[in-house]
């Protein structure tokens, strides 16, 4: 036994001590080559890339490695949630699924090390004038970010290759290791956001570009709601990848047992992508309004002016995932037995995203012919323009976020009936908290047309207030009231139809999709500056370019994300073992007790499980 | 009800078509409606598709058709109609006509950081109204004046009643802005209604370009005061507000 836990302590410490040296090469290798090639090359403020378009390498070699950072950030904070969900049911099975994606991070820190290497050369060579006057700007956060990058590939390694050893009684500590790698990542995460936020919203320094302050430089208007933006984000990503990969291996599954692990896997995926998504729309929010505060013209820019058409891209892409999480929920609801009880409640469901989706597809700035502009009388259509305005926008998606919350209350319902004495009075107190909260949404959302602006703006506070309040007074009523609950039968994983997997991988093509999209239009709207009203570029690249060619760029980086990534999964399956009887554990799921004891991430997971006995009333 | 999923659909996504072609008035663009249908129908096949039962009745009548099961008069009906429908829709496409071309016009141009004005250079950040003053009486005065001003110069094109229909309103395209529309001077602060008067059409910005405005350059005809008049009118006048990132005052 003893030598058994030295061989694997051994083997943890080998595996992390390989990654440290990995990582050294390769900072000392980019280091060796940004010098070599800067003494090479004659002085200059840019350089282009072998005549190929500096603006463009470094735009696709920043977002791919922003991708694969946010996989390898997001990754980990899926792992650890899971792995508590798994401690907290004690199901080994929720242990596993962290620790089979908690494998696939080495090989992505790897390529996200190598992305970010390269993006660090391109930098340094392409746009000397600029990466000198930051790195002098920033110079002790960038000596930061690498000790917190050694920082988190040790913890990472050693979270990885101790798995095994850190279980049974030492479990707690594997748990520590996991909150270490994201406390680490968010870290990393907040330092690579000062110097891209700085260029947006630039602050602490003089007339001259001095610096003046270096924590009003980093502090600055729009970095801690980028922080919290693409944390969010990131958790979202991290589990629609997840999904994405329990949907492609569900399609090639050859077993019933087989398919009902990964119709399982891709379940949990897709909760976390869910829950960690309702909210991204209201830190986003906060994120323009300090984007508007810091520059009317960078706020006008973005949301009426030139980019205002990529912003109908985006609602295309969230409205898809509003109707694709509904969908994956309700084709899920034909495995719950007793579930069909809620089948009357998606007609109006879909109403409502529809409609919600509708308006906030509506553009503020309409194409029209000019016969239909005549019609109009002007660029402005009377009726459609109340839907262009935040106002509408706010009140549409806040009803979305209600309606899919709502969905997945009665998926997690789906086979359970309450039994506690007061069940009719909670399920009428909670259908009261969802319609009161949908008549406050909408009642601001009307009230906002007739209020100046000022007053408008802290109206979306309010509904954002009473959704999030509704959702927890939901939960809060719902934990009790299923305690204990009569089971009508298992959930009979696997038995999905194969077009929910489909709707899976749309989430996470979308969110990838998204990110590249919205990164554009974040960096696309400081114009002809590389440093927002302060230091601008002067390159032959300082020009906005077209809609059509922005796309198929941020288009062409989102396949080549997937390529490489498929890579990363391809290799990691080929060291699977052949497929076996499903996971111990894996069968009944937890108990309502299980459901009871916990709070709704942990709930809604553990509850019922498996398709094997079946899930069992407490 | 569920049997006949599929002609529920087809009915549900015409009534949609109807209601939005002819209940909407003035008419709904083009780019606008097509947006509207795509996405009803996405609502509807995404609702159909969520339930197995429901998916089930609503591909059976495609499936008779195309397996051969259905009466052959339908059969000929779809096979025929697909095509001519297909047809149609590249007629209405590639048709001539006289139309103007599209235009992709932004409604709010962003404003520069910076512009000319009597030779001087104004900052628009930070750009504030100088005679919007707590003080009830003299902001009266200068809304008053204001509003002398803007029969003078604007009321010509923005009417009257601040709704952008004035006299000349339909000689241009795009009509002059309607102050009333909760869309437009409310939505800005005072310092981008500023830029927009003092340098008119020719002050819009290179981006979202074309533009097509007859708004004339009011520097050159008004003082940097009277056009602060003529702001405070119209914001007055419209019952509107401008915007800002302070909190309202008081009352």
């Amino acid at each position: 036994m003893a030598q058994a836990i030295t061989t694997s302590a051994f083997h943890a410490l080998k595996g992390t001590y390989k990654g440290v040296v990995k990582i050294s090469l390769m900072l000392a290798a980019t280091y060796l080559v940004a010098q070599g090639l800067s003494s090479f090359l004659p002085a200059a403020d840019y350089r282009s890339l072998f005549g190929f378009s500096n603006r463009t390498a470094v735009w696709v070699i920043a977002e791919l490695h922003l991708m694969f950072a946010a996989f390898v950030l997001g990754v980990p904070i899926f792992a650890f949630i899971t792995e508590i969900v798994g401690v907290a049911t004690k199901e080994k099975r929720y242990d596993e699924l962290a620790r089979e994606f908690t494998k696939l991070l080495a090989m992505a820190y790897t390529l996200t090390a190598v992305l970010g290497c390269v993006l660090l050369v391109l930098f340094i060579v392409l746009y000397p004038k600029l990466t000198g006057y930051l790195s002098g700007l920033f110079k002790p956060t960038w000596l930061l970010y690498i000790v917190l990058i050694f920082g988190e590939v040790i913890v990472a390694y050693f979270y990885w290759y101790s798995w095994d050893l850190l279980q049974g009684a030492a479990k707690k500590w594997h748990l520590v290791l996991g909150l270490l790698v994201n406390l680490w990542g968010t870290a990393l995460l907040f330092v690579a956001d000062i110097w891209v936020t700085f260029m947006m919203s630039p602050a602490g320094i003089d007339d001259a570009n001095n610096l003046v302050s270096l924590w009003d430089a980093i502090n600055n208007h729009t970095w801690m709601p980028i922080n919290i933006h693409r944390l969010l984000a990131n958790v979202a990503f991290g589990g629609a990848i997840v999904a994405a990969y329990a949907a492609v291996r569900f399609l090639n599954a050859k077993t019933d047992e087989e398919k009902a692990r990964f119709d399982w896997m891709g379940y949990v995926g897709s909760f976390i992508a869910i829950a960690a998504f309702i909210p991204l729309p209201f830190a986003g929010y906060w994120l323009g309004r300090e984007i508007y505060q810091f520059s009317e013209q960078m706020g006008v820019s973005m949301m009426g002016g030139s980019f205002a058409w990529l912003w109908i891209l985006q609602a295309m892409l969230i409205g898809g995932l509003f109707l694709a999480s509904n969908f994956y929920l309700w084709l899920g609801m034909g495995r719950i037995p007793g579930a069909e009880r809620y089948t009357k409640f998606q007609i109006g469901m879909m109403i409502v995203l529809t409609i919600g989706f509708i308006v906030w597809a509506t553009p503020r700035s309409i194409i029209a012919s000019g016969a239909e502009m005549s019609a109009m009388g002007g660029s402005h259509h009377p009726f459609l323009g109340l839907f262009g305005v935040m106002a509408a926008k706010n009140t549409a998606v806040n009803l979305m976020i209600l309606t899919t919350f709502f969905s997945f209350m009665l998926y997690r319902r789906g086979n359970r009936i309450p039994v506690v004495a007061w069940a009719t009075a909670g399920k009428a107190v909670q259908a009261l908290v969802i319609a009161a909260a949908a008549v406050v949404v909408v009642g601001y959302g009307v009230y906002s047309y007739f209020v100046p602006s000022i007053t408008r703006i802290g109206f979306s506070v309010y509904q954002v207030s009473a959704v999030l309040a509704a959702m927890a007074l939901f939960v809060a009523i719902d934990i009790p009231l299923l305690k204990g609950a009569s089971v009508i039968g298992a959930i009979r994983w696997g038995q999905i139809p194969a077009r929910a997997q489909y709707a899976l991988f749309f989430l996470a093509v979308s969110f990838t999709w998204l990110m590249g999209l919205m990164g554009y239009i974040r960096s696309g709207i400081r114009q002809y500056w590389h440093i927002y009203g302060r230091v601008m570029d002067e390159s032959a690249n300082a020009y906005t370019m077209s809609h059509g060619h922005a796309t198929i760029i941020v288009s062409c980086i989102v396949v080549i994300f997937f390529l490489l990534v498929s890579v990363v999964f391809w290799l990691a399956a080929r060291n699977d073992p052949p497929p076996g009887p499903r996971p111990a554990g894996g069968g009944d799921g937890g108990s309502a007790a299980d459901a009871a004891s916990m709070p709704l991430a942990a709930a809604s997971l553990g509850r019922p499980g498996g398709s094997g006995a079946g899930g069992r009333a407490a | 009800m569920i049997r006949y999923t599929f002609y529920i659909a087809i009915a549900l996504w015409l009534a949609i078509l109807a209601g939005l072609k002819l209940l909407v008035r003035p008419p709904m663009p083009a780019s606008v409606m097509m947006i509207y249908m795509t996405l009803s129908t996405l609502g509807i096949l995404v609702f159909v598709a969520a339930n197995e039962e429901r998916f089930r009745h609503f591909v059976a009548p495609l499936k008779a058709v195309f397996e051969g099961r259905a009466p052959k008069a339908v059969q000929a009906l779809v096979l025929a109609g697909i095509p001519l429908l297909l047809a149609w829709g590249a007629w209405l496409r590639t048709a001539p006509t006289w139309d103007a071309p599209y235009e992709p016009r932004v409604v709010h141009p962003e404003p520069p950081s910076g512009f000319a004005l009597h030779g001087k250079r104004i900052e628009t950040a930070g750009l504030k109204n100088p005679l919007r003053t707590a003080d009830a009486a003299t902001l009266e005065k200068h809304t008053a004046e204001g509003k002398t001003i803007y029969y003078q110069n604007c009321f010509f094109c923005h009417g009257d009643a601040l709704a952008g229909d004035g006299h000349f309103a339909n000689a241009f395209s795009p009509i002059p802005a309607n102050f009333r529309d909760v869309g437009t001077i409310s939505m800005l602060q005072e310092s981008f209604v500023f830029w927009r008067v003092a340098t008119g059409g020719p002050g819009l910005p290179k981006g979202a370009t074309p533009w097509s405005s007859a708004m004339p350059v009011w520097q050159n005809l008004l003082t940097e005061e009277e056009m602060w008049k003529a702001i405070l009118y119209i914001y007055a006048g419209s019952g509107s507000t401008p915007r800002t990132w302070e909190e309202e005052p008081k009352k």
